[in-house]
Formats: C-alpha cells, sequence, structure tokens
C-alpha cells in the first residue's frame, strides 16, 4: 500500500510543476484526476469541491477506483458507458448518481476527458468533473409524460428518500441522441400512483453541460501549463500516435488487475525488449518500472544461472511454445533467487502472437497455506489473464487498433 | 413435428463419435466419467460461495473490512483451471488463434472467425417445436464427460462465508454442481454450468437452478464475464440442463441497447423493454434481494416454457441485468421461412449471437460481416412486435400470479403510440398462420384465425 501511495505521488509530481495542486485548489468545482498506468486506475487528485461534495477526506479518496462513489441504484448502461470510454480513450459526458460518504445519493453530470503525453501520445490521466445537475421544474402535460429511456435508475426505492440537487421523472433523450440514438418514444404513463416507484431519471441543462466543459478546459489548461514547466508535456488531443511499443491505457488498466509476477516482451521489437512489468515483478526483483521498461529479460541473469536453461527459453520463444523452468535470476541487490518461471506466447485478436508473458514464481516462498489454489495453477491464471486483456483490448473497430 | 438439421456443438471430447472406443484405463467404464461407474471415490476442487442477501454493488469504501476470499473465483480457479486444460491440450482448437473483430458501426456487433468449431461433424436432426422434453440418458449428457474436462464444484457455502478446497470428494448423493470446459469454446474461459449433474435435469430452467448461474455470475465479479442459456428450440443441443459462460472483455451491443421500463413489481425487480434492437426482449434488474430477481426471471421462463415458447437468457453485469430474449428462429428455418442467404451462413443465433456476438465460420461472411448483416440475421430471430406483446402478456400473468396479484406497481405496459397494431396483427397473421401450433390457449390462436 505505501508503494502504491508512492506511485500515486509520483504520478502527478513527476509529470508537472510543484505548484500544480495550489493552482488546481483555486478551482471551486469537484473534480478528481485518474491515473491508469497504476494497478487499480487510482484517484491521484480530488478537489476540494469534491471532497466537500463526496464528504470524504483527502486520504479516504487518493487511491480509490471512481467505481467505489457508485452504489445499488446507480445506473448501470451508464457505468459502462464509461468503461467504455476509458478503453476507447475519448471523453464523455454522462448524467450517474453517485453515493455520499453518509450513504445519500446525489445525481451529477460527469464529464470525463483524457489527457495525453505530448511526446508519446500515451495517456497519461483522465480528468473527471463532476457538476451536480440542479433541480428544475418539470413542464408537465397533464397525465402525459415521456417514459425514461433507462438512462434512470432502477426501479427500488429511495434511500432514505433524500435526493441533493435531484431532479425526478426528467427526459434524458440528448444522451440518446449523443449516443447516436434517434428515438421518440412517447407513451402515457400511470402518474406514480402509489407514490413509491419514483422515477429517478435526470437530465443535466445545457448550463449544466456547459459549466462541466469549461471546467475541463480550464482544467487542463493548468496541467498543460504545469507540465512545461517539467519539460513532460501533456495535451488535450492525442499530438502523435502512441509508440508501437506502448501498451494503451486500457490494456495497462486492465494488466494491473493481475497480482502475480509478470512481464510482458514484444517479439516484434529488436531485443524482445518489456513492455509491462507488473508491481509484483517489481516488488521481486526489486527495480523500478523505468529500470527494466525497454529492457530484454537477460538482466535478471547472472554468473550463476544455467544457460542450458536460457536455451530451452530460447527455443521455446523460437517455437512459439509455452514451457516452464526452474532458473536462478538476481534482483537488483544481486542477491539471488529460484525462480519458476512459466513463458507462453499469448495472441492478440488477429490471431497472432503480439507478446510472450513470463510469469515469475520464487521458489520457497509460499504465499498458500495448502487450502488455496496450488502456485501452479496460480501461475496459470495469471497468463490466462492476460490473454483476456490482450484479445479482448486489440479488437477496436479501429483497424490501426489492432 | 418441426425438426431442423445442423451440425451439434461438440462440448465434450467423449461426444465426438459416441461409438468410438476409448482405450480402457483404471476401473469404471475406462473414460473416468461422471457416472456411477466412475464416480466412487472421485475427487475435484470444490468452490463454496457465500449467498448474498443483498444486490452485489461494487465494493463502496466502506466494503473493505470484509476480508479476501480464499481463491479469487474467476481470476484465479477459473482462468488457472482454464488454462491448465489449454496446456494439456483438451480443447478441440486454440481460441486466441481465432481471429475477431468489432465490428464498424454504432452498435458494436462483434465477429469471430471460427472455421473449426463445425469440422468434422454430421448435421444432426433437432426437434425445435417443443421446449420441454424429456431426459434421455442414452444421449450424451454431461455425466458421460471425463473428470479431467470439470474444473470444481460449486456450491453455496453453509456458514456464509467463502470456501475452497483443492481435493474435496464428490457426495453423490447430493448431486453436486459443477463447471467443466467447453472443447469447443467460443471464446477464453469458455465453460458449461451444470447444475446438480447427477440428477440428470432436462433443459429447463427452474428456481434453484436459475438462482445458482446468477451466483455463479455474481462470483465473478466481472460484467465481462456472462452467462447464458439456450432453451430446446433456441439452439440448446444438450437436452441436460446446463448454462454456459465465458470471459469477453467487450461490452456486448444488447448491453447497450436503450431499454425502456415498463413494470417495477413488489420485490424491487425493474422490467423493462429492449428498444433500437433487432430482437425484442425483456430486461430484469434491480430488486431487494439476488432471489426477488431470481424467482422473476425464473418464472417468466419458466411461463415460456409452458407455454412452448423458445428463449435465450443472457445473465449479464455480474448478475445485475439479465436479458429474455423469446424466439421463432429455429421455427421458421423448420418452416422454410428463412432465406438461403441466411441458413448457408450456417449461424445458429443462440444466446451470444443474439447479444451480439456472432461466431461466422465462413471467411467470407468474417470479411464481409456489416452492422447490416448482423442486423438482418438477428432480426429473423425476433419475435413480430404483435407477438411478443402476447408474449409479454403471458410473461406478466405468470409473474402476477406467483406474486398473488398484489405484484407490480402499475405503470401499465405500455404500446408505442405511432404504431397500428391492427395492421401489424394482420400482417403477421398471414405470415405466421401455421404457427399457431407452438402455442395452446394463448390469444395466439384468436388472432390468427
Amino acid at each position: 500500500m505505501a508503494s502504491q501511495l508512492l506511485l500515486i505521488e509520483q504520478s502527478f509530481n513527476s509529470r508537472y510543476s510543484v505548484d500544480v495542486r495550489e493552482a488546481l485548489d483555486e478551482f471551486s468545482e469537484s473534480f478528481t484526476i485518474t491515473d491508469p498506468s497504476i494497478s487499480g486506475h487510482p484517484i491521484v487528485f480530488a478537489s476540494r469541491g469534491f471532497l466537500k461534495m463526496s464528504g470524504y477526506s483527502k486520504d479516504e479518496v487518493i487511491g480509490q477506483n471512481g467505481r467505489a462513489f457508485q452504489g445499488p441504484r446507480t445506473n448501470r448502461r451508464s457505468v459502462m458507458e464509461i468503461r467504455e470510454a476509458i478503453r476507447e480513450e475519448r471523453p464523455i459526458q454522462v448524467n450517474l448518481l453517485n453515493y455520499r460518504k453518509d450513504g445519500t445519493p446525489f445525481w451529477m453530470l460527469f464529464h470525463m476527458s483524457p489527457v495525453f503525453c505530448k511526446k508519446d501520445g500515451r495517456v497519461t490521466h483522465f480528468v473527471g468533473v463532476q457538476v451536480p445537475i440542479s433541480r428544475k421544474p418539470r413542464r408537465s402535460v397533464s397525465g402525459i409524460e415521456r417514459s425514461s429511456v433507462d438512462l434512470s435508475e432502477d426501479g427500488s426505492r429511495l434511500r432514505g428518500d433524500i435526493l441533493f440537487g435531484s431532479c425526478r421523472r426528467e427526459v434524458c433523450s440528448d444522451t440518446l441522441v449523443e449516443l447516436g440514438r434517434v428515438l421518440a418514444i412517447e407513451s402515457v404513463l400511470d402518474s406514480d400512483s402509489r407514490g413509491l416507484d419514483i422515477e429517478e431519471s435526470c437530465e443535466a441543462s445545457d448550463v449544466d453541460k456547459r459549466r462541466a466543459a469549461t471546467a475541463i478546459n480550464n482544467i487542463l489548461s493548468v496541467l498543460t501549463l504545469h507540465s512545461e514547466l517539467t519539460g513532460r508535456l501533456v495535451c488535450e488531443k492525442r499530438c502523435s500516435l502512441p509508440e508501437q511499443s506502448l501498451l494503451s491505457s486500457s490494456l495497462n488498466i486492465s494488466l494491473g488487475r493481475i497480482k502475480q509476477s509478470f512481464v510482458l516482451t514484444d517479439p516484434h521489437l529488436a531485443d524482445m525488449p518489456i513492455v509491462y512489468a507488473s508491481d509484483a515483478f517489481l516488488r521481486l526483483t526489486g527495480y523500478a518500472r523505468h529500470e527494466v521498461l525497454g529492457f530484454n529479460c537477460r538482466f535478471l541473469s547472472g554468473v550463476d544461472t544455467d544457460s542450458l536453461t536460457l536455451n530451452r527459453i530460447k527455443e521455446s520463444i523460437r517455437n512459439e511454445q509455452a514451457c516452464t523452468v526452474r532458473i536462478l535470476n538476481y534482483r537488483k541487490d544481486k542477491s539471488s533467487f529460484w525462480n519458476f518461471l512459466h513463458i507462453s506466447p499469448v495472441r492478440n485478436a488477429s490471431g497472432k502472437i503480439a507478446y510472450f508473458v513470463g510469469v515469475q514464481m520464487e521458489e520457497g516462498c509460499k504465499n498458500q497455506d495448502g487450502h488455496g489454489l496450488s502456485p501452479e495453477k496460480r501461475q496459470l491464471s495469471a497468463v490466462g489473464a492476460v490473454r483476456v486483456a490482450v484479445r479482448s483490448l486489440s479488437m477496436g473497430a479501429d483497424p490501426s487498433k489492432s | 413435428m418441426l425438426r431442423i438439421k445442423r451440425v451439434p456443438t461438440v462440448v465434450s471430447n467423449y461426444q465426438k463419435e459416441e461409438t468410438e472406443d476409448v482405450a480402457r484405463r483404471g476401473g469404471g467404464c475406462g473414460r473416468n466419467c461422471l457416472n456411477k461407474c466412475c464416480i466412487q471415490g472421485a475427487q475435484l476442487p470444490l468452490y463454496a460461495f457465500k449467498k448474498l442477501n443483498k444486490i452485489v454493488s461494487d465494493k463502496g469504501l466502506a466494503g473493505h473490512e470484509s476480508g479476501e476470499p480464499p481463491v479469487a473465483f474467476l481470476d484465479s480457479l477459473l482462468l488457472g483451471e482454464w488454462e491448465d486444460r489449454m496446456q494439456r491440450g483438451l480443447f478441440r482448437y486454440d481460441v486466441t488463434a481465432c481471429e475477431t473483430k468489432v465490428i464498424p458501426g454504432n452498435h458494436g456487433f462483434i465477429a469471430q472467425l471460427n472455421e473449426g468449431r463445425h469440422l468434422k461433424k454430421r448435421p444432426t436432426e433437432f426437434r425445435v417445436d417443443k421446449v420441454l422434453q424429456p431426459f434421455d440418458g442414452n444421449k450424451f449428457n454431461f455425466t458421460k464427460v471425463g473428470q479431467e474436462e470439470v474444473l470444481f464444484q460449486f456450491e453455496a457455502s453453509d456458514d456464509g462465508e467463502v470456501h475452497f478446497f483443492p481435493n474435496a470428494p464428490v457426495d453423490v448423493e447430493n448431486s453436486p454442481s459443477v463447471v467443466a470446459i467447453n472443447v469447443s469454446p467460443i471464446e477464453y474461459g469458455h465453460v458449461l454450468l451444470v447444475p446438480r449433474i447427477l440428477e440428470c435435469l432436462p433443459q429447463k430452467i427452474d428456481h434453484d437452478s436459475f438462482l445458482l448461474a446468477l451466483h455463479m455470475a455474481a462470483e465473478a465479479g466481472n460484467p465481462y464475464f456472462r452467462l447464458g442459456f439456450n432453451s430446446l428450440g433456441a439452439f440448446a443441443t444438450i437436452n441436460h440442463l446446463h448454462f454456459q459462460a465465458y470471459y469477453l472483455a467487450v461490452p456486448f451491443p444488447i448491453e447497450k441497447a436503450p431499454a425502456k421500463k415498463i413494470a417495477t413489481l413488489d420485490g424491487g425487480v425493474k422490467i423493462s423493454k429492449l428498444l433500437n434492437y433487432p430482437v425484442r426482449g425483456l430486461v430484469f434488474e434491480g430488486g431487494y434481494t439476488v432471489e426477488d430477481l431470481s424467482n422473476t426471471v425464473s418464472d417468466a421462463c419458466i411461463c415460456l416454457q409452458a407455454n412452448n415458447i423458445p428463449y435465450n437468457v443472457l445473465i449479464a453485469d455480474c448478475g445485475r441485468r439479465v436479458f429474455l430474449l423469446p424466439q421463432c428462429y429455429a421455427e421458421k428455418q423448420a418452416l422454410g421461412e428463412v432465406s438461403a442467404e441466411l441458413l448457408d451462413t450456417q449461424v445458429n443465433p443462440a444466446v451470444w449471437e443474439i447479444s451480439g456476438h456472432m461466431v461466422l465460420k465462413r471467411k467470407k461472411d468474417y470479411e464481409e460481416a456489416s452492422e447490416e448483416n448482423a442486423w438482418r440475421l438477428l432480426a429473423e430471430v425476433s419475435l413480430s412486435e404483435a407477438r411478443f406483446e402476447e408474449v409479454c402478456a403471458l410473461i406478466f400473468e405468470a409473474i402476477e400470479g406467483v406474486d398473488n396479484g398484489k405484484g407490480y406497481a402499475a405503470e401499465s405496459s405500455l404500446e408505442e403510440p405511432d404504431v397500428n397494431p391492427e395492421s401489424l396483427e394482420e400482417a403477421d397473421a398471414i405470415k405466421n398462420s401455421s404457427r399457431c401450433n407452438m402455442v395452446t390457449g394463448t390469444q395466439e390462436c384468436i388472432v390468427m384465425h
């Protein structure tokens, strides 16, 4: 956990000059900044406005995933849309029901936008602004209402019946138009005769939408300005195509969920460098991420590493086959350990080998008491999770991505 | 009697040719199967899940006090065991070597080219006009699979905690539910959940089994690990109760389709109608407890079964949303009403295809895959608007009935005002007049004649 907090600190400090937090704190708006390259896609910055609105302290929020603020009545389709926007690295505006620390829900317009690294085109952060949706009086034609088109909530009763800044029985057609779906559904609704079933769909006004967009722009300007000072520029639009060796932020997020020690290497690049290293790998070997990315795995070998074993690894890579070996590896501090290493080719959506995954397991390091899954199965499960992530995240409709 | 010919999917290596001689090893029938002959003394991993009262929600900030389960159900157990079977070569092909893509368009249909799935198997006749058929022990069923194809046993825990036993004896008296591989996977992690396998239940939904399936989705805890069910007549090929599941980290078009709420039941279950989707269907979500949602969907399925209406079910979003889709494709096919062009693709529109994941057998179809083509196929699967309304009425009658009539906070089931129901019914009546033998005792026949 301590290392996670360190990564979170670095996520911000390494890219922006020191007074960036101060500048961001000038804004009264509620917003968070998340880092998709850190395991769990955590919040690395939360504005004062966000803390006030959510009722949480800064320490409770930093390191959390945005999901933590959703609750039982948060619309599942909206959550899915956000997930998809993150996956496709694009902005999104969506109405969302979040929950405060005291358990009360509130409606807000969530506007999220990626922040790109100017140099390599990678997503460095996502900025998410939360504009509370102001309650408006309804225009109701007696008895006739538009039905909500399921951007609404599920139909159960409200917790505590408190809806801060919320509105009821509103139309969500704009969101649908945004989705490219033109629907004109009108129907006569039995107007809530029992008073139990509250239609909790909620529509942000144009004013709310403009507020959100303006806030995003202001925040992005501050981030851009403060990145100039460190020389690691960020920008709102992707300025360069990501380098081939870079993994998409969504693949990074998926791989970040896998707990075991593993690396991905890219056989299509010269000398087959590491393109992803898990946190557990860094803990096991003692290296920092930047010390291993872009390098061939041979830095793990040392004087007493058996060359026959190394040849077996090379052989199975050449034959595009999986293999398991027991190999003597070395940490950064030169201490050695026996590594049960499993290597397997991983295919992308076109069915071609995109990477090799290497899952490490330190011999004698028993983290199970015999009641759990065997270490071998755990190792294989990491391979499976990597396969699903690589395959699923390389099948976008955009052919340049596959 | 309506029949169609299709190539059955080979889900087990013991299904290939049932007459084939298998080398004898050990005792029993030599296949180390799950039948009486081999099951004595057998051990399989056992995962006991915690029965949840509340509907699952993502772990909030307060949700950290509950300790980590001994084994992560999906990420460790299921994937670990599945990868193990892959490395042991139990699958008929490497599904990760099958090309797949998201088809450009608004809906994001997914296409996969899978040339190996239907090789080496002759078309077989399937009866498609009976949703309920008795279990036939002479045909292939899951008690005949080899134990190596079974990944683990899956059951509710006794004490409200998650338990995992790497080697648990198979308790024949208690008829365990098992998760087995599908040796013809359509995606990574493709498995079959076979509830109470030794009871040899036919392919029909009951309350307990559906609840078990919902629990499995919740236990996986990943919105991209979904479960599906095909009834007989809706492209199930094995008449032994099973759900399918696999892992594909892409949203399905059906999950993205908008829906219009039409009712909220007393138990908090919300029912909506799918909109702007080629197949008409209902979406069930919410409910104060998992049982509320499970019972409502089960009642709806049981109603369809009783009325001989073939259907498919998709359990999505960790068990929080369930899609129910009555269909009539196989019936149309049997009646010769499906165009040769569609039949040539040999796509069997079962639950995954209906959800928007199209498994294509010919390279040509894969390369030419378009949103329009997918839509055209699925539109053939759907009931007509008029027929769908009738079926919905049956379902609501059934749900209300079990709710003692005080059931649903009336929002009334509404028709779109711009549709002229009469003309539609008429058109459908002419087109479908031969179909009334599918349903007994409903308005269908009254409309038709």
